[in-house]
């Protein structure tokens, strides 16, 4: 895998090229070019999402789990949306849909994805920066502009976006349906249409870096499984995404151009439309084509900063480095041909239901693979838990607890029961939110050092993370049972039922639940906040870990990350504890020729052919070009 | 005043636990700087890990038992039977690595922590192992897969020719339900022929239609084939029976269809749950707008008999709007007024 000589040498006497400039308040932290800056943006406003799509959720709980209490309380924020007392049932679905599009799209895929793939992928291949860094910044700012829409979408008269985060049409196509599908949608679809164009710009910027600005000896075989995930990740984005901005400018001609693409005979609000021919199943393949991926945008970078942290806090290789790769390259795949499992009953052909379940059932068994590896890892390690560690141990175990339900939900004859029901909304919490949320927290604990310079504070780290795995469990554990019982999603109350008069307390408790675990977020706030600027000082490479955004001289790089030359690679970034060496971790710069006792045989061999000018550039990939 | 007195007592209670928090934080700072990066609470995070693993699955298996009654509702239809029994294997097929990994992950967490002096085992991978693992999970997949399909293809097969057709229509906020007459054939519909009245936008140009009844709630004779055709006004809506399994959507320009064979009378099933004022219900779950919670639709099963005394029961629905006769072509007329049962007179 030669791959090095497609590498830009440095040039001379430009590598020093940082805190020379001159830089103020606006460009170094407001327009800023550096790619450690921006994925500091983006975990900020990742986080004030992060709060308003909790505040939300309490919100939504609040009326399913003490329906009879008052909501007066709210009235100075919420307004007319609070009639007597009583959450406005628009508003609600207005909360649902706002929570769901808030938490997946503007935290979990650019607060997550944003900021690590922004961060790390530059510091962990040995690059200065991105491919093009005003790209970057262009992917910041269309992300922050559509963060105001659809901020603003909250304030305007008719409400936010009601159609759930699917937005189905017609529902969503016609104001007369809904208060929500009026301004609120138009606002909607300009804000994510913005959003998919900076998702692109980021997407095709991690990919370029990844593939032509990896420094010497950094083949792809010798890749931190952090930024192989993220590279997936950006792939499945950039291939993606697209389809959604389709889908969702065909929408806006429907709503706007009196276009037919998915409206057809219906009559509403006195009056029968004049559209015909469209279909509005169109709309949720097109979406769903972007939807399920999306579902592994959110996993695989949370699996990706887990897999390294893991394996530093073992102390011990990640387990299968190569099945790794593979089997999420095996989900960058299937997670393609996997859509139309979310219609088993939207009156699709019943054969196509067949199909998608067999791919939906393959697509388990990468993610099975990797759990498998992941507590093989654990076994025969040397485990230090840090706050990182431990949600990371929380990760593995959501994998676990919420991949095992898709496996009932991937079944076409079980879905149909169970399709839309709480059931649903219990899987895709625990394996898509809270997962992807415990890889955030696990990368924020694991990379502020390097993000910031200081430590967070352990302790609080640790209860913030006990109270949270407690709290997760409580709330959607129990959900299940309501799913099975029939209990629909997005219904505003469950009173108009007979079947549904069970598990009102269980209802109860969940919330109680949610609310607990939403307060323990400020746990994590007030440390946060407070370790930029008065946690401990770190030291260079606090966790002891192999990757190259530690070699840094700073400990908080300037632009251009490395003062002198960048670091060249020698060793994968997996050699901890590797028997015979000095200390039980040999970071990735550390050539070969210095740990001869720690070798293994192949390695020494290569050594051997190296000296002897043989395959020089097999062993380090470094180029004989220079 | 309470509102004040809550924000003093907030503001008092995050002092105090600012200032505890930097007592501690001094105290840390007091003890020197941790050289090896190991977290001084190392023994206390691994037990906590095992104690949370065995509070967790006892307290997970105590609830699973003690929900079991409530697990599913009994199923009234006959598919559902085999959904319902695919369904328990299912469960039982993913409760063994549920509380097997779980098991195995956090006693690995616990057993493997930091111990001074010694090194972790150097063990990047194991072909053998990646094998098993790879395949155990696909063999088992493959099994399900092919139970499921032989479910699912048995329950979305044509539907039987004697089914009993009974068409369903989701609007905002409410179900409509539209049956054959004594002729046993569903008339046309359009949806420009909607009106206040005619919400159905039954096409009275179709001789079937004249004796077409509809209704406020929905019955089904119990044993026999129904064949539901379902369509929408408005939006997507979603027919969801929870006790006969089934759910379809309703789209609108786009009619769906499900059919099934209820089980049990409604009669019966009090019976079977033990509760005498038990009722069938349909609801809808596609969300649909501000009444989405809202959508209820009585459902009946009746043996046989009664169903068929029930339908010849209901009035045609031309019978109860006689002022469209007027929109029948007049060749068609008559054929209507003796279909819909105009010409007879109350007894």
């Amino acid at each position: 895998m030669s791959v090095a000589d497609i590498q830009i040498a440095p040039v001379p006497g430009h590598d020093q090229h940082d805190d020379e400039h001159k830089q103020n308040f606006w460009t170094r932290y407001i327009f800023s070019t550096d790619h450690k800056t921006i994925g500091k943006q983006f975990l900020v406003v990742g986080i004030f999402w992060a709060v308003i799509g909790g505040l939300l959720s309490i919100l939504i709980r609040l009326q399913l789990g003490m329906p009879a209490s008052s909501l007066a309380w709210l009235e100075p924020v919420l307004g007319q949306w609070i009639v007597e007392g009583k959450l406005d049932p628009g508003f609600y679905l207005g909360a649902v849909t706002m929570h769901g599009t808030i938490m997946m799209f503007l935290v979990l895929t650019a607060g997550l994805s944003g900021t690590f793939s922004n961060f790390l992928i530059p510091l962990q291949i040995g690059a200065r920066d991105m491919a093009s860094p005003f790209m970057n910044m262009l992917s910041f700012w269309f992300y922050m502009l559509s963060s105001v829409i659809f901020f603003i979408s909250f304030f305007v008269e008719s409400g936010p976006a009601m159609g759930g985060w699917t937005v189905y049409p017609p529902l969503s196509a016609l104001p007369q349906a809904i208060s929500g599908s009026g301004l609120g949608m138009t606002l909607y679809i300009i804000g994510f249409i913005l959003f998919i164009a900076s998702t692109l710009m980021g997407g095709l910027n991690y990919i370029t870096t990844v593939i032509n600005m990896r420094t010497k000896g950094m083949s792809m075989a010798k890749m931190p499984l952090t930024v192989w995930a993220l590279f997936l990740t950006a792939i499945i984005a950039t291939l993606s995404f697209p389809v959604l901005f389709a889908a969702l400018l065909l929408l806006l001609f429907d709503r706007s151009f009196g276009t037919s693409f998915y409206l057809s005979e219906i009559f509403i609000a006195g009056e029968a439309l004049p559209n015909i021919g469209g279909s509005p199943v169109l709309y949720q393949h097109l979406f769903w084509f972007l939807g399920h991926p999306e579902v592994y945008i959110i996993f695989l970078p949370a699996l990706g900063l887990t897999s390294e942290i893991v394996a530093t806090n073992a102390r011990k290789p990640i387990f299968g480095y190569k099945a790794m790769i593979i089997s999420m390259a095996g989900i960058v795949i299937l997670s393609f041909v996997v859509w139309a499992h979310h219609m088993f009953t939207s009156g699709m052909n019943p054969f196509l239901g067949t199909a998608f379940m067999v791919t939906t059932l393959a697509i388990a068994i990468p993610s099975a693979i990797k759990v498998f590896n992941y507590i093989t890892t654990l076994w025969g390690g040397n485990i230090r838990f840090t706050s990182a560690m431990l949600f990371s141990i929380g990760l593995i175990s959501f994998i676990i607890s919420g991949g095992l339900t898709g496996i009932i939900l991937g079944n076409a004859p079980l879905d149909i029961h169970l399709h839309d029901t709480y059931f649903v909304v219990a899987h895709f919490h625990l394996v898509m939110g809270v997962l992807a949320f415990f890889g955030t927290f696990a990368g924020v604990y694991h990379w502020f050092p390097k993000m910031f310079g200081r430590m967070m504070h352990e302790g609080l780290g640790k209860l913030h993370f006990w109270i949270t795995l407690t709290g997760s469990y409580l709330m959607f554990i129990p959900m299940h049972y309501i799913g099975y019982a029939g209990y629909p999603r997005r219904y505003y109350s469950f009173t108009n039922f007979e079947y549904m008069d069970n598990f009102v307390n269980l209802n109860w408790f969940i919330s109680i639940a949610a609310i607990v675990t939403a307060s323990a977020q400020l746990i994590f706030l007030f440390n946060f906040f407070y370790s930029i600027w008065r946690g401990r000082r770190a030291s260079a490479n606090p966790w002891g870990s192999n990757t190259l955004e530690w070699t840094t001289e700073k400990i908080v790089p300037g632009h251009g990350n490395w003062e002198g030359s960048i670091p060249r690679v020698f060793r994968w970034p997996y050699d901890y504890s590797k028997p015979g060496a000095q200390e039980d971790f040999i970071p990735q710069t550390i050539p070969l020729k210095e740990t001869i006792a720690s070798n293994t045989d192949y390695e020494n061999q290569r050594l051997i052919h190296l000296e002897n000018g043989h395959e020089a550039h097999k062993i380090d990939g470094a180029s004989t070009r220079e | 005043m309470i509102i004040l007195m809550g924000i003093v007592g907030a503001v008092f209670l995050v002092g105090i636990l600012y200032s505890i928090f930097r007592v501690l934080r001094l105290l840390n700072i007091l003890k020197g700087p941790a050289k090896t990066g190991l977290p001084t609470d190392n023994n206390t995070s691994a037990w906590l890990l095992l104690i949370f693993l065995f509070v967790f699955l006892f307290g997970f298996w105590w609830y699973f038992f003690n929900a079991s009654p409530d697990l599913l509702p009994v199923s009234a239809s006959v598919h559902g039977e085999h959904t319902d029994r695919l369904f328990y294997i299912a469960i039982g097929v993913i409760l063994v690595p549920f509380t097997l990994l779980n098991l195995l992950l956090f006693y690995a967490a616990f057993r493997f922590r930091y111990k001074k002096g010694t090194f972790a085992r150097f063990y990047p991978h194991n072909n053998k192992l990646e094998m098993i693992w790879t395949i155990v999970p696909g063999l088992v997949f493959t099994a399900l897969i092919l139970m499921g399909t032989n479910v699912w293809s048995n329950i979305t097969a044509e539907p039987p020719e004697d089914a009993e057709v009974i068409n369903i229509m989701g609007y905002q906020f409410a179900w409509g339900v539209r049956y054959p007459g004594a002729d046993g054939q569903l008339g046309k519909r359009d949806y420009r022929l909607i009106d206040p009245t005619n919400e159905f936008g039954i096409d009275l140009s179709d001789p079937n239609s004249f004796d077409d009844f509809t209704a406020l709630e929905i019955h089904l004779p119990k044993g026999k084939p129904v064949l539901l055709n379902i369509f929408a006004k408005d939006v997507i809506h979603s027919v969801f029976l929870p006790h006969f399994r089934l759910k379809m959507d309703a789209v609108p320009g786009m009619p769906t269809h499900f059919w099934f064979t209820p089980k049990y009378t409604t009669a019966e099933m009090r019976e079977i749950v033990g509760d005498p004022s038990f009722n069938y219900e349909m609801a809808c779950t596609e969300i649909c707008g501000r009444g989405h919670f809202a959508m209820r639709m009585l459902v009946v099963v009746d043996e046989p008999a009664d169903y068929e005394k029930w339908k010849a029961s209901q009035t045609a629905w031309l019978k109860m709007n006689p002022e469209y006769l007027s929109k029948i072509p007049t060749d068609l007329t008559e054929l209507a007024r003796i279909k819909s049962g105009i010409d007879q007179q109350p007894l």
